[in-house]
């Protein structure tokens, strides 16, 4: 390619036409309802400019609402990475297991989390088969609550969380060449320490990444928070809350308001793990040449 | 493990793999070999023939799928590497990425519990070994090829193992620095006492730094003997090949008198050495060294193709009998297009079994 061409920063080799909808789709379904959103977020049908803010963290039923998500999603974030990377660790070896426990895996993130909370409902509620199945055997006869409560939440989130945090670290996992931890056997360090030394430093940059998206999906919990949940009190979340306004009180402004909370909540959690990444190794996890 | 095992016994040590059509091949078959304390064995062979295979199953990093390995009378064979504690050079070094190359060779006395000052000072010595001094809080990524193999081999010599195994660890580095490297591997290996088994698929680092040389092909043990006896009696002639005999020649096998034998065939009429009852067809070794210009035993005419000139000796090549290209290596001088006569001493031409399919 000449020079010329090459400088020039609209170039003529067609990667417009691949980046190009992809930015226009950018702007219209991200970019600009964001933007509308938070303009919208300060022009409150009555008070002044922050009016919405100033009632969001005024008013329990709604700050509430951010402790409420917080409590559910970090330790389920935790628990869904926590739980993953052990299973992926026992897997990361190419075996006919390993597709079988995947594919298994697999299937609650094709169900979606509908038709997992009516799942549950069937099978963890109060006369779910779970429940059924215990008094039958005479384990505990004692009523089950499972649903419609804050545990309800969590197991539809780890239900629905699990399998991607698992399929995200387990690519993480297969990625680290196997030579590496077999060189550390034969320096002296047995499987804890070839664990310690060698994948969790290597590992820990992916699993900042799985860590945020997983952490993402469960703060925009919403359906399960409905379905399985206290959606009343000990599971009202904040994105119920700005259902809410929008659909209920039809107060669109209070409504972006809440969602720009929420998304500057998500973020500070975000940069604030990634900023953790950044003191990592990030650079390639193989051993050398081959 | 016991530092100062007298004996590393390999008995029929056998690994096999699944190849995709689901067949089992042996990679290494039923290699017996007894190894004593201080010695330093080269495994030799073309890429593929297990050189690699066999060194992981002694470290530990493969199970073997037949035979014994011992240590003593203690068999070590199901034991982690770990738990052997034998030091290695991997063929792509397998440096630990996210650690300063101090760190790399500081990892195995940390794991050894090795007390922060002694580490240091034995690091400090290993790095000037390798002549890397001074780069020591780099990443591995942030050195070239070579740097990174020489980091490799310090992480395996630090720990001074009482078996040190060494996969191609000089395939990297230019010709003046692998002499330097080769040196210095000889040195420290007869300093510390310690027994070392290197993979080459060179045979002249093969024959400078070996005791005895085990050379293999196809995952099966063709010879093991000293170097000057692998350079001049090749077992068979594979091995011959491989140790640089470059003129192989297929002639039928005449009346035997002795360890000498009449041959002829290709337009050419030679007596050699028998090293294995040929039978009919003979497979005829000779290198491009014994082959001298001049008339002698053995003579042989032709007609100088190619000249290599190559300071003290020159390479040619010489067209002679039926359209056979023999190599010789002489200090004479010629020209190209010349007519000559070559002259081969018999016992410089070696008589194997013509080798089948
Ligand atoms: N993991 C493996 N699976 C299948 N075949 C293998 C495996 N490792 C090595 N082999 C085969 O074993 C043979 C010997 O390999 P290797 O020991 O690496 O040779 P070398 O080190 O002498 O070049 C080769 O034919 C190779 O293809
Ligand atoms: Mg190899």
């Amino acid at each position: 390619m000449s020079a010329m061409a090459a400088r020039s920063p609209f170039r003529t080799d067609g990667t417009w036409l691949l980046v190009g909808p992809a930015v226009i789709f950018l702007m219209l379904f991200f970019i600009y309802p964001f933007g509308y959103g938070f303009w919208l977020s300060f022009n409150p049908a009555e008070g002044a400019w922050s009016a919405n803010y100033q009632k969001f963290f005024s008013d329990e039923h709604l700050w509430r609402t951010l402790i409420v998500t917080f409590q559910l999603s970090l330790p389920v974030t935790i628990l869904n990475v926590g739980l993953a990377l052990p299973i992926a660790f026992q897997l990361r070896r190419k075996t006919r297991y390993q597709r079988w426990v995947t594919t298994l895996l697999v299937i609650p993130i094709t169900l979606g989390t509908v038709l997992i909370a009516e799942g549950m409902l069937t099978y963890f509620g109060p006369r779910g088969w779970l429940s059924q199945f215990l008094q039958l055997l005479h384990i505990y006869d004692g009523p089950i609550r499972l649903t419609h409560n804050f545990t309800g939440v969590v197991l539809s989130l780890v239900i629905s969380g699990f399998p991607f945090a698992f399929l995200l670290t387990l690519s993480y996992v297969t990625g680290i060449d196997p030579t590496l931890a077999r060189a550390a056997a034969t320096l002296g360090a047995g499987p804890w320490d070839q664990f310690r030394h060698i994948y969790l430093p290597l590992l820990a940059p992916g699993l900042a990444i799985t860590f945020c998206l997983a952490f993402v999906q469960a703060f925009s919990v919403f359906p399960s928070a409905v379905l399985v949940g206290a959606p009343s009190g000990p599971t009202r979340v904040i994105s119920l809350a700005a259902y809410e306004a929008a659909f209920e009180q039809y107060d669109y402004s209070m409504a972006s308001a809440v969602a720009m909370i929420m998304g500057f909540a998500q973020l500070i959690v975000v940069v604030a793990v990634l900023g953790l990444r950044r003191g990592l190794y990030r650079g390639p996890v193989g051993g050398g040449k081959g | 493990m016991n530092q100062l095992f007298k004996e590393l016994r390999l008995a029929g040590v056998s690994r096999h793999f699944d190849n995709p059509s689901g067949q089992r091949v042996a990679a290494l078959h039923e290699l017996t070999l007894t190894i004593k304390r201080g010695e330093f064995i080269c495994l030799l062979g073309p890429s593929g023939c297990g050189k690699t295979t066999a060194l992981n199953c002694i470290a530990g990093l493969l199970p073997v799928t037949g035979g014994t390995i011992s240590l003593d009378q203690h068999r070590i064979d199901l034991l982690p590497p770990e738990k052997r504690g034998f030091g290695m050079v991997f063929q792509n070094y397998a440096l630990f990425p996210h650690m300063t190359v101090r760190k790399n060779v500081a990892f195995g006395l940390m794991m050894r519990g090795t007390p922060a000052g002694e580490i240091k000072t034995r690091v400090a010595r290993a790095f000037e070994l390798v002549q890397l001094t001074g780069h020591e809080d780099k990443l591995p990524g942030q050195l070239s090829g070579g740097q990174q193999q020489r980091v490799a081999i310090a992480r395996a010599i630090v720990i001074e193992p009482p078996l040190l195994l060494m996969d191609e660890p000089l395939s990297n580095l230019d010709a003046k620095l692998r002499l330097e490297m080769r040196a210095e591997i000889r040195r420290i290996h007869r300093q510390l006492g310690r027994t070392t088994i290197y993979v080459t698929h060179d045979q002249e680092e093969a024959l400078s730094l070996a005791d005895r040389i085990v050379v293999m092909k196809d995952g099966l043990v063709q010879q093991v003997a000293t170097p000057e006896e692998v350079y001049a009696q090749p077992a068979n002639i594979h091995v011959a090949r491989f140790m640089g005999y470059r003129n192989v020649l297929t002639l039928n096998a005449g009346t035997r008198n002795g360890q000498r034998i009449a041959l002829e065939g290709q337009g050419l009429t030679l007596e050699g050495a028998v090293k294995q009852d040929p039978g009919g067809k003979a497979a005829v070794a000779i290198r491009p060294e014994d082959i001298s210009v001049g008339s002698g035993p053995n003579t042989i005419a032709g007609k100088i193709e190619n000249v290599e000139y190559g300071g003290h000796e020159s390479l040619i090549d010489v067209r002679a009998g039926n359209d056979v290209l023999l190599h010789v290596r002489t200090g004479a001088r010629v020209k190209m297009g010349e007519a000559v006569t070559l002259t081969v001493a018999p016992e410089r031409v070696l008589v194997y079994l013509a080798e089948t399919a």
